[in-house]
Order: structure tokens, then C-alpha cells, then sequence
């Protein structure tokens, strides 16, 4: 998809969070999945099993999933321009009080962050361009690392009580 | 995605009404719009009803058909009414401002459990 001589930096360096760590008593899941539509349900479903154990409202479940759709629907929808054959990784970890997300992928990138953040920048009629409001709003944190045509990490958390 | 398609009558009006099943994201946000499309076209009505009482989720990729199809309707004098959305799909309609251009029922309460997560 995006032409790899071009990228200045390893996408891997774009992530906030490394998660192979051996010290790490956290458990920790890493998925890689194509970016097709009929993964995100998979993703938000995994999303929510991870903190099952923990006493989660059904509010916050939901939260946990609407975000986390937001982002894979992101990564597929602009990232990848809809190309079904690349690869979207998700991983997480779970603390104490706090589950990490990340969603990663090598497509395009975001040449402007904060403008693609902003509601309703999306120019489709039929797309609301809420994705990342949805984000903010039912996330303690969002974080977006992006570098155009090498790819794009978002870094969803929550906190747990 | 299951959609059950058919043409009731409500305040002396046609309308198009439409219960679809599932989880409305992504995948399945292309073939709603298409069905609606297609629903209104062959009908002839400009009033949409959707039963959401089988949506159990909702993201901005299935809001956002809603909204294209308000974009469309509204200028032609059409509706769109939304009734029986669970809790958190009711959420999400709040969230995006959509109710105050659409009318939607109040939430329904649904008990979950666990496994049906």
C-alpha cells in the first residue's frame, strides 16, 4: 500500500507504547488482522472480553467498543483507503486500573492531526466524521502518532475502576 | 445483515419501514443504505421508519447512513422516525446530535448478561 522507501522513520517507532517488555506482569494481547470490515466487530469483541474479569458497566463495555470500532473503521476506511488485503494490528494490556489499546497501520498517514480530529471534517455525506469525537468521548485518553504514507498508531485508554 | 422490509401506514402516511438485526458498523452500513435506497425508491415514500428494537450496536459508520439519508429525504419534504433503540444504541443517536434533527423513541431497557456481551 504505501510505498515503504519513503517512510523516514520505522512505523514501529511511532508507537507510544512497546509492549514486549519480559518484566511486564500485565497481560498483554497482540492480534494482527486484514483490514476487511467483517474484522472490526472481531476487534471490539476482543476489546471487551480482555476486561471481562474486571467490573465493568455494560455503559462502559459499550464505550470500550464504540471506540475501538471508531479506530479500526479508521484504519481500514482511511488508512488503507479500503484496500482489504493489508494488515491492521491491534494490541493490548491491561493493568491494574487501566486498559491500554493501540490500533496501528501502515496505510497513508495524517498529514494534519489536529485537523483530522476535529468533528465533522470528514467531506462524505454519509460519513459523520465523529469517529474521533466518539473516541475522546468515551476514552480517559486518545492518542494519535501518525507519519504520512508510513502509517498511523492510536492509543485508546481507559481507566478501570 | 437480516433486514425485515415493509410498508405501513402511520398518521395517514406511507411509509417505509425497516427493522434491521445486528450489529450496524462498517460492514454492514453500505448494504443498510442500499436497502433503504432501494425501499424508498421502489415505494415512492419519503417517510422512513426504523424499528432499531434488534440493533444491539451502533457506531459512527451506521449513524452515518442515517444522517446521508436525513440529507436526502429532509430537502424532499420526507421523515425519518427511529423507535425502540436499546439503551446504548440510543447513547450513540444522543452523542452524534441526531436527535435533534430525527425523532426517536425513548430507550428501551434490556437486560443483558454476561455471555451475551
Amino acid at each position: 500500500m504505501s510505498d515503504k522507501e519513503q517512510c523516514t522513520l520505522d512505523s514501529s517507532q511511532a508507537k507510544k507504547i512497546n509492549l514486549p517488555n519480559a518484566e511486564n506482569k500485565n497481560n498483554q494481547i497482540k492480534l494482527t488482522f486484514k483490514s476487511r470490515s467483517e474484522n472490526v466487530a472481531l476487534a471490539r469483541l476482543l476489546a471487551s472480553a480482555i476486561v471481562s474479569e474486571r467490573d465493568m458497566t455494560l455503559a462502559e463495555l459499550d464505550e470500550i467498543k464504540v471506540a475501538v470500532s471508531e479506530a479500526v473503521s479508521n484504519a481500514i476506511i482511511h488508512g488503507y483507503q479500503n484496500d482489504r488485503e493489508c494488515w491492521v494490528e491491534m494490541s493490548m494490556e491491561l493493568t491494574d486500573n487501566e486498559l491500554i489499546i493501540t490500533i496501528h497501520d501502515d496505510g497513508v498517514g495524517i498529514e494534519d492531526i489536529e485537523e483530522a480530529m476535529k468533528p465533522h471534517f470528514s467531506q462524505d455525506q454519509d460519513r459523520m466524521g465523529l469517529g474521533f469525537a466518539f473516541m475522546h468521548s468515551f476514552m480517559d485518553k486518545v492518542e494519535v502518532a501518525s507519519i504520512p504514507k508510513c502509517g498511523t498508531t492510536v492509543t485508546l485508554t481507559k481507566k478501570l475502576s | 445483515m437480516e433486514i425485515i422490509s415493509k410498508l405501513k401506514k402511520y398518521q395517514n402516511k406511507e411509509w417505509l419501514y425497516l427493522q434491521p438485526k445486528g450489529e450496524l458498523d462498517m460492514a454492514c452500513a453500505d448494504e443498510f443504505k442500499e436497502t433503504i435506497i432501494e425501499g424508498l425508491h421502489k415505494s415512492g415514500s419519503r417517510m422512513l421508519w426504523l424499528d432499531f428494537s434488534q440493533i444491539t450496536f451502533i457506531d459512527s459508520s451506521g449513524l452515518g447512513v442515517i444522517l446521508g439519508r436525513y440529507r436526502e429525504l429532509e430537502p424532499m419534504g420526507g421523515k425519518i422516525i427511529i423507535t425502540h433503540p436499546h439503551e446504548q444504541v440510543y447513547r450513540l443517536l444522543t452523542a452524534s446530535g441526531l436527535h435533534r434533527i430525527i425523532d426517536i423513541d425513548k430507550p428501551v431497557s434490556v437486560k443483558y448478561t454476561k455471555e451475551g456481551m
